[in-house]
């Protein structure tokens, strides 16, 4: 049996400290009070002194409520048994379902070890044509979503979610608002991903601490399905920038000296570790990680997305209701885009120089310059550029959209104007 | 060896420091090993010693370490192995080798695995060099095994002062790498010399005659900086850009196509799949100077951004030392390190942990000495025996928000003798790589006479003015 604790020493935010011996790092702890029971994470040992983090907060705790060690990390169950349900960010369920207790695996596990890696060679297919055509989603690939608070970018991930061909689904909420949470559990229901789906959900009413949790849980959990069963993954995650701020409040409350803007002086080393989850293995699944981080202020500079920029491998903008072609960038396109058909990288390539161009004739127009007829065909063209590519309710399969790209350049354009290849030109410009 | 070691107990865990009572003495910066319940051995160094107490960085994570647990010291700073057999292999930053750890576990990186770095079965084709009697000093040449294209010469080990005497050598012949080569004395002392020797990492390695001026360009074949940019063999140079703006890339296409002998990668706290890349495609692409594969002149030291921070911080230690090693031959070396910020940000991590008083931006107050130590361990030097040997290096700068004016920038470009800084207008214009063709006033001057790049740069200044 093990030893209770009843002496509670200091109590600092979350973070309460006990005297107790034979307790290890990051082991859980039980904190009873008249509140009722919460998680705690050991955190920092001094001597005698056991500083823990509590999931619930420290609301309520006295100085003599009772601290029971579990002499085990933070674990999560690792089986089938998982799917369809919906958790806490510290693994409890939040679907009125059965708690789960089998094959219990800890989370936070170690890096893979880069000898295992293969280069992603796999196209996601999302049916966006602005992410098929111009930004190609690959397998294993770890892309954040940068947005301004307000945008659709849950609905875009929902949308992702929903049309890439994975196996299963696992979303990790940080921070939802509740109406957001009800939106993703209706969407996936709606289109029958639910039974393929693992939630973990962190409210915006929940404690702090579990927001913490929510990424290491999601991603254990991806690593078991993926590993063991050999299964594509796709985390969503949303909202990192939630995460970084819970991280900040931590280490505010543990008096480490912070780097930028608050921000602790590893919140380089804390994303990458949950990013760096992605990974594709030549013997088993993938884990590809979609996450959204939203930019306080539309600051690209600001400390959460410029570490997250130096981490993932591009990034989506998304600003105005739709996937800025500038900025956004995937940088494993290459991997995929030569092999889908011949004609996408040359259409890519030339119908984003266009729009470009028909930015420049926008910004003429606005300053009053007389429009030539180049410039009066690139503002035709970049009007159904938008509605056609960029508007997020187009849902076309690739081909599809390639089409599409021809029969938009073919409505504005001559042949020879569009600056690509001749045998590309007349293999697919339409006849009229 | 057993008698004499030192133990210690653990009395505090933050992080991935853990404080710890020593029984008798410890030396600053040796390795020590944390012993856990299960049995598992995490690997540490000493970075600070108060009163009975010394703090202890560890290069794995410390879950479950409880306090009083038993630690080992081992006496020794931390150290590479050299010896043959570096070239090709692809070491974490401790120096283990990934492809044997792979082996050994599963997908992923288990805690406490340590390897040996060299293959210890393997036979090597030896040749000695140093008759009997002949009078060396540490670095002299004892015999040569050939590596690859190149004679990896085996030498008297670096730490060795004084004269040494030769007592014995063995026969030409096939050994491995812990067959005693030589007996050496020093009239007091006789001594066994194997092929492979330890060098603490973060000391210099210094046995040279002089070190020289480097005034010889790099040939890169990366054209905007072969004309504009040159770099010198035995300079350094930095490639500080934003993200996006291909810093990676630049790095790859210098470690495939530079006109080095040897090409060591430091893939330091950046992604994984980057060095994945350089793991699947080197062994395949030719080395057109060789003709042999690029794999075969290449090094790769590699601790990515998920694995543990103590170890990236020792990893730039590692590759630099390795670059020592192979410039002690007589070979010019080229030391690509990517990213130097993610190397700050670990001193960073271990220095908050130390609750140390933060410098600017909550950088330690050591950073720019630091930064300056390790830049100063290139450059082109006269060995002994009169030949010339150089490490160029190159680090890649990742400044926060793209901001030059941040500490590492500003530590780096004190150092380095040449700054080719990428832009994201560059980039974004898809105009790679996107070094800016006019830096701004804070670029230092390359060490590189400017007449030789007075041809190409009158050309710039007519376009630039034509306009």
């Amino acid at each position: 049996m093990r030893k209770i604790y009843h002496r509670i020493i200091q109590i600092s935010g979350n973070v309460i400290t006990v005297e107790a011996a034979n307790v290890a790092n990051n082991e859980l702890a039980e904190v009873k009070s008249e509140r009722g029971t919460s998680l705690a994470q050991v955190i920092r040992l001094d001597k005698s002194r056991v500083y823990l983090q509590v999931f619930a907060g420290s609301r309520g705790i006295s100085t003599d409520s009772e601290v029971r060690f579990l002499g085990h990390p933070m674990r999560v169950s690792g089986s089938e048994a998982l799917l369809g349900r919906i958790f806490t960010g510290n693994g409890s369920p939040r679907d009125n379902g059965p708690a789960l207790d089998e094959n219990m695996m800890e989370i936070g596990g170690p890096s893979v070890n880069p000898a295992n890696r293969i280069i992603p060679n796999k196209m996601v297919h999302t049916g966006i044509p602005m992410i098929d055509i111009f930004n190609t989603l690959v397998e294993s690939q770890k892309l954040p979503i940068f947005s301004v608070a307000g945008e659709p970018y849950n609905q875009l991930l929902a949308r992702i979610a929903m049309q890439a061909e994975v196996d299963i689904i696992v979303l990790g909420g940080m921070g939802l608002k509740y109406d957001d949470y009800l939106f993703f559990k209706e969407t996936l229901d709606e289109h029958g991903a639910l039974p393929r789906t693992v939630m973990f959900i962190h409210t915006a009413s929940d404690p702090i601490v579990e927001c913490i949790q929510v990424p290491d849980m999601s991603l254990a959990v991806a690593e078991y399905f993926a590993t063991e069963l050999n299964k594509r993954v796709l985390v969503l995650l949303t909202d990192m920038t939630n995460f970084a701020d819970a991280l900040k409040e931590i280490s505010i409350t543990m008096e480490q000296i912070p780097s930028n803007r608050g921000y602790p002086g590893d919140l380089y080393s804390q994303l990458a570790v949950r990013y760096e989850k992605a990974v594709d293995f030549a013997k088993a699944g993938s884990i590809t990680v979609l996450a959204v981080t939203t930019m306080p202020g539309d600051d690209v500079t600001h400390p959460i997305p410029d570490n997250t920029g130096y981490i993932t491998e591009g990034q989506f903008y998304l600003r105005n209701g739709h996937i800025e072609p500038f900025g956004s960038l995937s940088r494993l396109k290459q991997n995929v885009n030569k092999d889908t058909r011949e004609d996408h990288r040359a259409l890519m390539d030339n119908m984003i120089r266009l729009y470009s161009e028909y930015r420049e004739v926008l910004e003429k127009q606005s300053m009053g310059f007389r429009m030539s007829e180049w410039d009066k065909k690139l503002l035709k063209y970049g009007g159904q550029f938008e509605k056609g590519m960029m508007d997020l309710s187009v849902n076309i399969p690739l081909f599809q959209a390639l089409d599409r790209g021809w029969s938009i350049l073919a409505d504005c354009f001559e042949p020879q104007e569009v600056g690509i290849k001749t045998d590309l030109v007349k293999k697919f410009w339409p006849s009229k | 060896m057993d008698e004499n070691k030192q133990t210690g107990k653990v009395t505090g865990v933050n992080g991935n420091m853990v404080s710890v009572a020593f029984d008798d003495q410890v030396t600053q910066n040796e390795v020590a090993f944390v012993v856990i319940e299960d049995g598992t051995r995490l690997k540490s160094e000493v970075i600070r010693v108060r009163g009975r107490e010394a703090d202890l960085q560890v290069f794995e994570s410390t879950t479950g370490v409880k306090v009083g647990d038993h630690v080992d010291f081992t006496g020794e700073l931390l150290s590479v192995e050299l010896g043959p057999g570096l070239l090709t292999q692809v070491y974490d930053g401790l120096q283990n080798p990934l492809p044997e750890l792979a082996k050994q576990t599963d997908y992923f990186l288990k805690r406490g695995l340590y390897v040996y770095p060299l293959n210890r079965e393997k036979l090597w084709d030896y040749t000695p060099v140093a008759k009997v009697g002949a009078v060396l000093k540490a670095g002299d040449t004892l015999g040569t095994v050939p590596e690859g294209i190149f004679s990896h010469r085996i030498m008297l080990p670096f730490a060795w002062q004084g004269e040494w005497t030769v007592q014995e050598t063995i026969a030409a012949g096939q050994y491995n790498i812990d067959t005693v080569v030589a007996k050496v004395s020093n009239g007091s002392e006789t001594r066994n010399v194997t092929m492979v020797q330890r060098w603490p990492v973060k000391i210099p390695l210094t046995c040279y005659k002089v070190k020289l001026l480097a005034r010889d360009p790099l040939i890169t074949q990366v054209r905007i900086i072969d004309t504009f940019f040159p770099v010198a063999k035995g300079g350094t140079f930095c490639t500080p850009g934003p993200f996006g703006a291909g810093k990676t890339v630049l790095q790859h296409a210098l470690a495939q196509r530079s006109e080095a002998d040897i090409v060591i990668v430091a893939a330091c706290g950046e992604r994984a799949g980057e060095v994945v890349e350089i793991l699947t495609e080197f062994p395949h692409l030719d080395d057109p100077r060789t003709g042999r594969h690029l794999i075969d002149r290449t090094i790769i030291i590699c601790n990515t951004s998920s694995m543990p921070v103590a170890a990236r911080e020792a990893s730039i230690y590692t590759s630099v030392t390795l670059a020592e090693y192979y410039r002690q031959m007589g070979l010019n070396v080229l030391l690509l390190a990517d990213s130097t910020s993610r190397w700050a940000q670990a001193l960073r991590e271990l220095s908050g942990r130390l609750e140390e008083i933060p410098g600017e931006e909550a950088f330690p107050a050591y950073l720019e000495s630091r930064v300056a130590s390790f830049y100063e361990r290139a450059g082109l030097v006269r060995l002994e025996s009169g030949e010339t040997g150089s490490i160029t290096i190159c680090g890649a700068v990742s400044p926060a928000g793209g901001n030059f004016e941040e500490p590492v920038t500003q530590a780096t470009l004190k150092v380095v003798g040449s700054f080719l800084a990428l832009s994201r207008d560059r980039a974004n214009a898809r105009r790679y790589p996107s070094i800016r063709s006019n830096p701004g006033p804070s670029t230092t001057a390359s060490s590189i006479a400017r007449k030789s790049t007075a041809h190409a740069r009158c050309f710039a200044t007519e376009t630039r003015s034509g306009r």
